[in-house]
């Protein structure tokens, strides 16, 4: 069954800025907004209470294939993220072989395309193999069939000054952007966990903060040196912020990114050695979530994305310093949104749906994503209940690594029903199965 | 974490974890300062107002964090000194007195001087300049132990590096407590498994 073929009338959801409407999606896109819309052969879907959301884009996501199918498959990370409420995401690049060439970004894009439950759309190394040492060909990622405007070594720091300037110089012949993990290697080596008090008393090697801000004070004014464009990936300290904001002011061409996880949680949870918490870059202070929840709302910090990051048990139950970094974050992501930054009254969902859909879908020059609820935009919507309030447990993952933090917490809000170009991914809440959205190769970029 | 887990019921001794705590290890210090002290009559006995200097690699020290921990909670007032590089980096919230100069830190003392072991390893990662500079600053060298009060004792948990952090003068003299630690720590640690395998005393 080809499920674009199928009509769904929306009735009297309200969008972000609180209008009451009817939407009805046909043949992939938004084809009719109004009150009382014909229901004439359509599925109903009740939306009443229910907030239409343009579908969720998240910049920064681990798919782990090809390589590292025990973690997670494009198809489930695709799962995952539906059941998130996202209509696409952005797979990073330390997938193994690599996502450096044009031929392994363009297998990333057809396997999210044969998964079929949200745009994949692969981000490309930086460096040959994530080395640091030569540039991968970035030209040809550029030009492939995938069209990769995100290139980052994520995972690694481009360190080397040199490296980080050429990479940055070069993708402005492609409209392109360098996304950087910002971490400077050896003022992190061996590094456990957030460095400050409750490091010094628990005896675990620190991650300082000035290895995160001095990457990106030099990023920034590399950036504005060769009028190229920066985006630095899951900022989670005030001193970040401020460095941010300052080149921002000056009017360098930078955008950011914060993580669910470094919005809600603090480095506390450390001590009780569940690796669960462990993730790079670490937790840090109340005083540097504070401030990350601040620069959100005054537009320093652009954008929020996942890291979602997919690891198996053995990974993770283990003894603290053997433990792999890094969370699950996609189907949890909008619930933690909601808790620290909504509910506390700092963002408003016309601000969720520019931090977690329009601004990514415009950094990643990713245009059939992020756009507004309009007639003729494509049908990408996320139906979302605020007033929903749930125990977060395992049941609630879609992919296939359970490493969440949020296990046992109750979380507010919940993704309701999902359409991707049309086609229905999530409905009442649950995931749909492969043969009921159809298994059609969708053309790329419509 | 094991301890906490609910997996087991057994008892768990913590016998050293990374560089963040060794419990029987600030026990033994504990009783063999108390002996030195009080001698006969030390059982029951705190460590009120006992002044007691720990010198060395902070950082990477489990036995610092316990005696710390243990020593203050007994009465004992901590200082700790060590270059800037071998202290964590906030210390605010440890009931110590902090210090770079050990010649102060004698000249002040204490009752008990703490020498800790400086790991091979840490000669070529920029923690100091090299040997020679860390055994002139930060070491117990025959001189510094001179200064000493005749009353004073000098506690290292071993293995020592003899001319590194502590002179061989110091480490085989009177005031030296290391072979009683040696002894200390065996009956501190039957102490510790019988006290935990056999159970609460009034169940027993
Ligand atoms: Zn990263």
């Amino acid at each position: 069954m080809d499920n674009t073929a199928t009509r769904y009338l929306i009735r009297n959801a309200s969008l972000a800025d609180g209008t009451r409407t009817d939407l009805l999606l046909f043949g992939g896109r938004i084809q009719e907004l109004g009150t009382a819309l014909s229901h004439a052969g359509a599925t109903v879907i009740d939306a009443d209470g229910l907030i239409a959301l343009p579908g969720l884009v998240d910049l920064h996501t681990h798919l782990r294939e090809p390589g590292y199918e025990q973690s997670e498959t494009i198809l489930t990370g695709s799962q995952a993220a539906a059941v998130g409420g996202f209509t696409s995401v952005f797979a990073m690049a330390n997938t193994s072989p690599v996502q450096d060439t044009a031929g392994v970004v363009e297998q990333v894009l057809a396997l999210g395309e044969r998964a079929g439950y949200v745009t994949v759309q692969p981000i490309g190394a930086v460096t040959l193999g994530l080395a640091g040492e030569r540039l991968a060909e970035l030209g040809a990622m550029a030009t492939s069939r995938a069209r990769v405007r995100v290139f980052s070594d994520d995972g690694f720091c481009v360190s080397d000054p040199l490296l980080m300037r050429r990479a940055l110089e070069y993708v402005k012949a492609f409209d392109g952007v360098i996304a950087q993990h910002s971490q400077d290697p050896r003022l992190t080596e061996k590094a456990q966990m957030n460095e400050g008090a409750l490091s010094s008393e628990l005896g675990l090697a620190g991650w300082p903060a000035v290895a995160e801000e001095s990457i990106i004070a030099r990023d920034v004014l590399l950036a504005e040196h060769v009028g190229s464009r920066l985006h630095v990936c899951h900022v989670s300290t005030a001193g970040a912020v401020d460095v941010i904001r300052w080149a921002k002011a000056r009017g360098i061409n930078v955008t950011a990114e914060a993580t669910p996880h470094h919005l809600l949680l603090t480095e506390d949870l450390v001590r009780g050695y569940d690796a669960r918490y462990k993730v790079n870059p670490p937790l840090r202070r109340r005083e540097d979530v504070d401030a990350l929840r601040a620069g959100l709302a005054d537009g320093t910090i652009d954008i929020v994305a996942t890291d979602h990051a997919p690891h198996p048990v053995e990974s993770k139950d283990c003894e603290w310093d053997a433990a792999a970094n890094g969370m699950v974050g996609l189907e949890s992501a909008l619930s933690v949104v909601q808790a620290s930054v909504v509910d506390t009254g700092l963002l408003d969902w016309r601000d969720v749906s520019r931090v977690l859909s329009a601004a990514p879908a415009r950094i990643g020059r990713l245009a059939s994503q992020g756009r507004a609820l309009e007639v003729g935009a494509p049908a990408n919507v996320t139906l979302y209940d605020p007033a929903a309030s749930r125990e977060f447990g395992r049941d609630k993952l879609a992919g296939k690594s359970t490493n969440s933090p949020y296990l046992a917490m109750t979380l507010p809000g919940r993704v309701v029903a999902v359409f991707h170009r049309g086609t229905a991914t999530v409905l009442d809440g649950v995931l749909r199965a492969p043969a009921e959205l159809g298994g059609r190769e969708e053309p790329h970029h419509g | 974490m094991l301890a906490t887990s609910g997996w087991i019921d057994a008892g768990i001794i913590n016998a050293g974890d990374g560089t963040h705590e060794h419990p029987t290890q600030a026990l033994l210090d504990a009783f063999t300062i108390r002996r030195r002290l009080h001698k006969a009559a030390s059982r029951g006995k705190g460590l009120d107002g006992v002044t007691v200097t720990i010198v060395g690699d902070v950082l990477h020290s489990r036995v610092a964090r316990s005696n710390l921990w243990l020593l203050t909670t007994l009465g004992a007032e901590v200082t700790m000194v060590a270059p800037p590089t071998l202290f964590p980096m906030d210390m605010t919230g440890w009931p110590a007195a902090v210090s770079f100069d050990l010649d102060d830190a004698i000249d002040s003392g204490p009752d008990v001087i703490m020498m800790l072991r400086i790991q091979q390893e840490r000669m070529n990662a920029a923690f100091f300049p090299n040997s020679r500079e860390y055994s002139r600053r930060w070491g117990l060298d025959d001189e510094r132990f001179a200064r000493l009060a005749p009353t004073s004792i000098v506690m290292h948990p071993g293995p020592m590096n003899r001319g590194l952090e502590i002179s061989s003068a110091a480490a085989d003299s009177a005031a030296s407590t290391v072979l009683e630690q040696v002894a200390n720590g065996v009956s501190i640690r039957m102490a510790a498994l019988y006290l935990l395998m056999s159970g609460d005393r009034e169940e027993s």
